[in-house]
């Protein structure tokens, strides 16, 4: 299940790795959300996947639990990922609106004074 | 008592969450502010001289015991690095005051401002490696939002890089963390280190080593993974870029500095060798850029990215002088670049441009302004009665008995060089005939409230001149610090209490 699970995030990282390097703001922004999606899923992997356990309720009262840390982190790394990535696709569209373009081509900086 | 440790984060949280409510009333926003940021500086001297009476302090938040629970553990390192913050950050506030400009005075700006405090304290205090990336993220997204303020279009520009940049480097960091919890089973750093050091560094550990140097390389700009930082920090308005310069890097070399003596420091040969690479890497490109611009900015942007080599090479020697001389090397920085960043907003705020070409003569009219600014140069480059010089010193020793005459070279060679870098400010911007280009910008700046705006950058200046001439009241601080970073099980038994 594990190597499985390693296989599919890997192709999720490849993807993410592809869009991030294309031109487009909302492809390198969709890339960020695969990225994401991947390292959640890396850290619930890597906290172990057994079968036969419970969820982490106690009022199940199982003989084994499946390990509730990795599951916490995750929470916490999801909102995190929503907030920055709302903030990002606001900040997108903002710079649409203000110079015109999505093409990080088009984005270079100008300073006089080099 | 040990409460006093969560509260260099818990202060400048509180003042923000109390600013929100009253966006629009800037006075009251300076004042609570800056109340808020004096009392910081009071809090965190009150727990460096605790943690230098009773050593270690550890808080287990909620009274879980350490492994289980998040613990913040302050010792001298962290404490020391606690007060450079609050005393740089009362400076750059005062600074803010006069020179931000009442539209993002008015959305936003302090408490987004004491946010980013909330993050850096956080950040040096946690003893746990999740708690570490969660106060790395409320730090990034202070800065974000202090990037972007404002919006104009280089902003935005900049922005949408950077943000791209850490959103990758944070996914790295929650892949890194996840890697080491499935080879150790645990968060807190002194329980990591405990299982490292019972595994004895097999290989799996030495690549998440190396990731880790790659994560926290990526936010303190070491040699390959700098790129981001000179586009980024040229953009947003002076304040911001003295905030961003002197702490967020260190910031990350802090992490460097935290798991490469605390966690992975068994097998040294690869890593620490693999640093000390990078960092004479990072000097060369730091020296590379900060000689080739003639703009202000620019100039001390690259001096950023040269002291982050030379604070990651004296880590990466791991011995005691190398790294007491990176620990006041790195505190020196903080002060230092905040000062030059401060007194650089001066002179273009009356010259109306930071491009070197189109300034002169500046010491007729500023003489003060002029005279600090030599002051902080000198101190930049290390010239010995002032601050720069004590850490370089010890960090060349250090060098010296660990064999690294490479880096030695390429230590004193870059000291001239960031010499040569702000000299060339000094003698272009205020020596020669006041430039006859630019008049109507001398004109306007008869309106500039100069005095005020320096008195911020002077007040740094002084005390990075304290800091220097008084070297040897602050070395049992920093000797303190060093001890435990050289001996890990002083900090594992603090935090495990056993």
């Amino acid at each position: 299940m594990e190597v499985l699970m390693a296989v599919v995030i890997g192709i999720l990282f490849m993807s993410a790795t592809y869009l991030m390097l294309s031109k487009s703001i909302l492809r390198i922004i969709i890339g960020t959300g695969l990225l994401s999606h991947g390292a959640h899923l890396l850290i619930l992997t890597m906290g172990g996947l057994k079968h036969g356990t419970a969820v982490p309720l106690l009022g199940e009262q199982a003989e084994s639990y499946v390990d509730p840390l990795p599951q916490a982190l995750i929470l916490t790394a999801i909102v995190i990922s929503f907030g920055v990535t709302s903030f990002f696709l606001v900040l997108a569209y903002r710079t649409y609106q203000e110079l015109g373009t999505d093409n990080m081509d088009q984005l270079r900086g100008k300073e006089a004074n080099e | 008592m040990n409460n006093i440790v969560f509260l260099p984060v818990l202060l400048p949280f509180l003042t923000g969450i109390i600013l929100i409510f009253f966006s629009k009333k800037i006075q009251t926003q300076r004042i609570l502010s800056l109340l808020s940021v004096i009392l910081g500086i009071v809090i965190s001297i009150v727990l460096v001289l605790n943690v230098h009476h009773q050593g270690i302090m550890a808080l287990e938040v909620s009274s879980w015991e350490a492994p289980f629970g998040i613990a913040m553990v302050a010792d001298m390192l962290s404490s020391l690095l606690v007060v450079t913050t609050s005393i740089v950050g009362f400076a750059i506030m005062i600074y803010s005051f006069y020179s931000i400009g009442i539209e993002r005075e008015k959305f936003f700006y302090y408490p987004v401002f004491q946010f980013l405090l909330v993050g850096i304290n956080g950040a040096f205090l946690t003893g746990d490696i999740f708690n570490l990336f969660v106060f790395f993220e409320v730090m990034l997204m202070a800065s974000y939002v202090l990037l972007v303020l404002g919006g104009t279009k280089p902003q935005l520009r900049e922005s949408l890089k950077y943000i791209l940049v850490n959103v990758i480097s944070s996914a790295l960091f929650v892949i890194t963390v996840a890697y080491l919890y499935s080879v150790v089973g645990t968060l807190n750093m002194a329980d990591i280190s405990r299982r490292i050091a019972e595994a004895g560094q097999p290989g799996i550990i030495t690549v998440i080593a190396v990731s880790f140097l790659i994560v926290f390389g990526l936010k303190g700009a070491i040699f390959p993974l700098f790129y981001w930082l000179p586009g980024s920090y040229y953009v947003p308005p002076i304040p911001v870029i003295a905030l961003f310069g002197a702490l967020l890097t260190k910031v990350g070399l802090y992490s460097i500095m935290r798991t490469y003596t605390l966690l992975f420091y068994h097998d040294q040969g690869y890593t620490h060798e693999l640093l000390g690479i990078l960092a004479i890497a990072t000097i060369i490109v730091g020296v590379i850029g900060a000689v080739g611009y003639w703009d202000l900015k620019k100039i001390i942007i690259y001096n950023i990215v040269i002291a982050v080599g030379v604070i990651a090479f004296g880590i990466s020697l791991m011995n005691e002088q190398g790294l007491s001389g990176s620990i006041f090397y790195m505190i020196h920085d903080i002060i230092i670049k905040a000062a030059l960043f401060l007194l650089i907003g001066v002179m273009i705020k009356i010259t109306g441009t930071s491009n070197l070409r189109e300034i002169s003569g500046l010491i007729n009219s500023y003489p003060f302004l002029g005279w600090t600014f030599f002051i902080a140069a000198l101190s930049l480059a290390g010239i010995p009665p002032f601050s720069g010089f004590t850490g370089k010193l010890l960090l060349l020793r250090g060098a010296v008995s660990g064999g690294e005459y490479v880096g030695f070279a390429v230590i004193l060679l870059s000291s001239l060089m960031m010499l040569y870098s702000v000299m060339k400010i000094f003698i272009n911007g205020f020596w020669g005939p006041p430039s006859p280009s630019r008049p109507r910008a001398y004109a306007d700046a008869e309106r500039v409230p100069v005095k005020r705006l320096l008195f911020p950058s002077a007040l740094l200046v002084a005390v990075s001149i304290v800091y220097g001439v008084g070297a040897e009241a602050v070395y049992p601080f920093i000797s303190q610090a060093t001890e435990t970073l050289m001996q890990p099980d002083i900090y594992i038994n603090a935090v495990l209490k056993e």
